[in-house]
């Protein structure tokens, strides 16, 4: 399989311009004919259904919570990127592009990531006419705040709730179109296939969560904005019902996985405390700007924080990364913590985390102004972990949180799948090996306001409006193969609930293929995957029936493709033979431990193409060409 | 810690339901109440009984999904939603009563799932401004004076959790609404539809089935993000407002 990544020719700045002016449109009269359907309503989802349909498209949107409002995106809390440069300190969109591109340590597809930041400006003013209450000057001008180590000030910002008020934004427009009749909103369904007619994606088969029907539903294109599957570790800072299913479905169906094995890991989470834990919680990477990590430098320390004398204190970030030290990127920061964890250097119960004090800011600045930046923050923290961060330095370790990796897309947002379309966090397409802070909010609203759209409407004007009925075999097949799946899940009758599976996939899949990866690791993994897949469906306990509101099947089945998914990721970070952004490969660092890429031999996107399960999958490759960027060495030193 | 729990368990919709009683042993003073009904759920599976349904995702207080009316009060009366309280907060050893959010516009889907989809209709009523992607002007042509920003923000930190709802004695979608309305009555961008907006989620309310506000003002106390009465002052300004319009 040849991957055309559809990239316009001409320079980089015009070609998104260009690409615009040569797409084909649909005639206005015609619109109505044609339908999308969209399956999730995040970021991403809202904004796209909510466009489309204003375009005059017909839109089928789904989701599995009980309202489009609280889909995963809600969480999202730090800020949103735009290279408007209203801080006047030499931003644009060519230094925002670049960032990205770097930060991406030059591992995606440079006109991708140009439109990115072409658009991000459109995203603001969109957001604002909606009336998202962004932070303001006295003035009255829009606020910006510095984010992630980027050296100019071009986070936009709702206090500590930047993604709760887009979503509602784009969900508040999301609800004027279905109060106007054109979109038709399914919540609490779950999308479990799509549907190909001569190869093209035309519809999709889902399961009613409240009654347990499976139905079909048939369109002219599908959408998919269904997220990351960090899950893939049990424990991270994602909403539960976050999953890799949709994406796994289209996969098995042809759709090609990009980079699994790129996922970020957020430095800045609060400890791991006991078992029963099924979510950590993040706590905002703004506190890196005041906040000083360190660890004992002695191993097994036993003494209270407070008790341990400044020059007994490792400042690693500090001493290791003079320049940018507390704020050096999410990967290295997190990739420090569990060095000197695993040197017997953490601190807390688990001995897995470590101190992020304020002791020096609050000397400094004052408590008042402490609490004035930090005041929420700090009261959760106290909430969560019964201890006062004014008094005793916060604990914090990594957790998974991103994933950069998703189901490959062209220019055009399509996958290889004719008709089928990925955006946000489910496609691969912007971040390249690492995702720079506040840009992924950045990335679901550019495609589903400014992209997707468009590239959507050339599909359908080629392809013509089809009018496809749901009473078609293809139909009927793929309803019958879910039900099935379902009452093969319900039909084990073992012993072991469905969370004890992720759980122990989630453990293995953080100790072999977390924040650093070997191959004696990875190749135990992929032993270990298929071990755990097999005892699963010989020994899950699925209680209930299919009929009814179920978790025990819903759970259980996004489990399952979880425990198929995790061997091609673990495939992925084993092929990758270089330590890039986000993926650490242990064999190539420098003596100092710094990330050694490859770019001879790595510059590509590696995409995978489903073979059978337990079956090697097939890798295609798509090279990356880089016309304008010079490929740097990352340092941060 | 140890629990004993008295649960709202109920098959389906149509089904009745009745309380139950479970047990809830060796549960860590940190857990958050729903990380204890996590570890009670586990139980019941593996003693091949249906696990009690809840909703929830983010289990971090901004997603609005738990829904838990507990010893008589929506998310226990505590700061902050469900998912939020933690164990500590109550005593070792009591009984604890969990119950599903009860009002006519949330009726029960299963246990302490609830249906809300009705605050999904009120939004589609009237609560957005009507702007199509690409129609706008550069963010910063509208200006917003700094203290309009952060009020219409106090009232856009509402998670439509729908506690307000469960807590009033009239089962009134009040505060919600006009955290809304407010929202967008006190920003430039909201002021072109403003009469509309009110009369038209007012009156959607009103359909839906939520009762009338006759300030009891029980949703301001149970609210997790502290949204305050003086938005309902406010909506009944606007109301009032586009009355005499
Ligand atoms: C704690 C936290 C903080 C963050 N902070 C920031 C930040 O400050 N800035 C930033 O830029 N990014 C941030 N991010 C990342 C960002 O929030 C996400 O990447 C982004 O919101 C993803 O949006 P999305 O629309 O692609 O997917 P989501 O918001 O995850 O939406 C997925 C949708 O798909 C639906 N869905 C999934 N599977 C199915 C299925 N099988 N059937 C039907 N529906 C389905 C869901 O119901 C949901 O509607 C943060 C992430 C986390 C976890
Ligand atoms: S006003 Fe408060 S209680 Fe009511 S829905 Fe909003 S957040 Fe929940
Ligand atoms: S689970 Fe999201 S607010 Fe409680």
């Amino acid at each position: 399989m040849k991957l055309d990544s559809k990239v316009p020719s001409g320079p980089l700045e015009q070609k998104w311009q260009k690409h615009q002016f040569e797409m084909k449109l649909v005639n206005p009269a015609n619109k109505r004919k044609y339908s999308a359907i969209v399956v999730g309503t995040g970021l991403a989802g809202a904004s796209a259904a909510a466009s489309l349909a204003e375009l005059g498209y017909e839109v089928k949107a789904f989701c599995f919570q009980d309202s489009s409002r609280r889909a995963h995106s809600i969480g999202a809390q730090g800020g949103i990127n735009a290279a408007k440069n209203y801080q006047n300190d030499g931003d644009s969109v060519y230094r925002l592009f670049y960032d990205t591109i770097k930060g991406g340590d030059f591992r995606s597809r440079e006109a991708n990531t140009y439109r990115l930041a072409e658009v991000s400006n459109n995203i603001i003013d969109q957001c604002a006419a909606q009336g998202v209450p962004f932070a303001r000057e006295y003035g009255g001008t829009l606020a910006n705040r510095s984010f992630g180590g980027a050296q100019v000030s071009r986070t936009f910002y709702a206090r500590g709730q930047t993604g709760q008020q887009l979503l509602l934004g784009a969900y508040s427009a999301l609800m004027r179109q279905v109060g106007l009749g054109k979109v038709t909103m399914y919540p609490r369904t779950e999308m479990q296939d799509v549907v190909l007619i001569d190869g093209h994606a035309k519809g999709i088969v889902v399961r009613n969560m409240v009654t347990g029907e499976i139905s079909s539903h048939a369109a002219d294109a599908v959408v998919l904005a269904t997220g990351g599957y960090g899950r893939v570790f049990y424990l991270s800072t994602m909403g539960l019902g976050c999953n890799v299913t949709a994406a796994y479905r289209a996969y098995k169906k042809g759709a090609l996985f990009a980079n699994p094995c790129f996922t970020q890991i957020h430095p800045t989470c609060i400890p791991h405390t006991g078992d029963y834990q099924c979510k950590l919680t993040l706590m905002s990477e703004s506190l890196r700007n005041d906040g000083r990590i360190w660890v004992p430098k002695t191993k097994d320390e036993q003494r209270a924080p407070g008790q341990i004398p400044e020059n007994e204190r490792d400042y690693y970030l500090e001493r290791k990364y003079p320049s940018f030290g507390n704020l050096a990127p999410r990967d290295i920061s997190s990739r420090s913590a569990k060095e000197a964890c695993d040197e017997g250097r953490g601190v807390g119960p688990s001995r897995y985390g470590v101190y992020l004090d304020f002791s020096d800011a609050i000397n400094r600045l004052g408590k008042d102004v402490i609490e004035e930046r930090y005041g929420n923050l700090f009261e959760m923290y106290e909430l969560i972990n019964d201890e006062n961060p004014y008094e005793v330095p916060m604990r914090i370790y990594p957790a998974s949180h991103y994933t950069m990796g998703g189901l490959w897309v062209d220019y055009n947002l399509m996958s290889n799948i004719p008709g089928l379309h990925v955006i946000g966090e489910a496609n691969f397409s912007d971040h390249g090996a690492n995702r720079l802070g506040a840009s992924a909010l950045m990335q679901g609203l550019a495609d589903g306001y400014f992209v997707l759209p468009y590239t959507i409407g050339d599909y359908f004007a080629r392809e013509g409006a089809k009018n496809i009925s749901t009473e078609r075999p293809e139909f009927r097949e793929a309803e019958e193969a879910v039900a099935m799946r379902i009452k093969k899940l319900l039909d084990v009758g073992g012993k072991q609930t469905p969370d004890s599976f992720h759980k122990r996939l989630g453990l293995i899949m953080w100790e072999k293929a977390g924040m650093a990866r070997n191959e004696k690791d990875l190749k135990e993994a992929l032993q270990e995957i298929p071990a755990l897949r097999e005892e699963f469906w010989n020994d899950v306990n699925v209680l209930g029936s299919a009929d009814e509101m179920n978790m025990n099947v819903e759970r259980a089945a996004r489990v399952a493709d979880f425990l198929e998914f995790a061997e091609i990721f673990c495939l992925d970070a084993l092929d990758r033979e270089e330590s890039c952004g986000a993926h650490f490969r242990e064999e190539h660092q420098t003596d100092e431990g710094e990330a050694v890429r490859n770019d001879k031999k790595y510059a590509y996107v590696a995409a995978w193409e489903h073979k059978g399960v337990g079956q090697k999958p097939e890798l295609h490759k798509e090279d990356l060409q880089f016309e304008s960027v010079q490929l740097a060495t990352r340092s941060y030193k | 810690m140890n629990f004993k729990l008295h649960v709202w368990r109920q098959k389906n919709a149509a089904a009745k339901g009745r309380m139950e009683q479970y047990e809830a042993r060796d549960i860590n003073a940190d857990m958050s109440f729903l990380e204890m009904l996590d570890v009670v759920n586990e139980d019941l599976v593996e003693k091949g009984i249906d696990p009690i349904h809840f909703d929830h995702d983010c289990r971090e207080g901004i997603c609005g999904a738990c829904s838990l009316v507990i010893n008589g009060l929506p998310h226990g009366g505590m700061t902050g939603t469900t998912c939020e309280v933690r164990m500590r907060l109550f005593k070792d050893g009591s009984t604890i009563y969990v119950e599903p959010f009860r009002a006519k516009a949330f009726p029960v889907i299963k246990d302490l799932t609830v249906d809300r989809t009705s605050i999904d209709r009120v939004m589609q009523a009237g609560g957005f401004v009507s702007t199509h992607t690409g129609a706008a002007i550069d963010a910063n042509a509208i200006l917003v004076p700094k203290d309009k920003a952060e009020e219409a923000m106090d009232a856009a930190a509402c998670i439509g959790c729908g506690a307000c709802v469960a807590a009033c004695k009239n089962a009134s979608g009040m505060l919600f609404v006009a955290a809304k309305v407010s929202q967008l009555a006190l920003l430039p961008q909201g002021q072109a539809e403003r009469e509309r907006r009110v009369n038209k989620m007012v009156a959607m309310m009103d359909i839906e089935g939520f009762g009338n506000c006759t300030n009891y003002y029980e949703c301001e106390a149970v609210c997790p993000k502290d949204i305050s009465v003086k938005f309902i002052a406010k909506m009944n300004r606007e109301y009032m407002r586009a009355l005499v319009k």
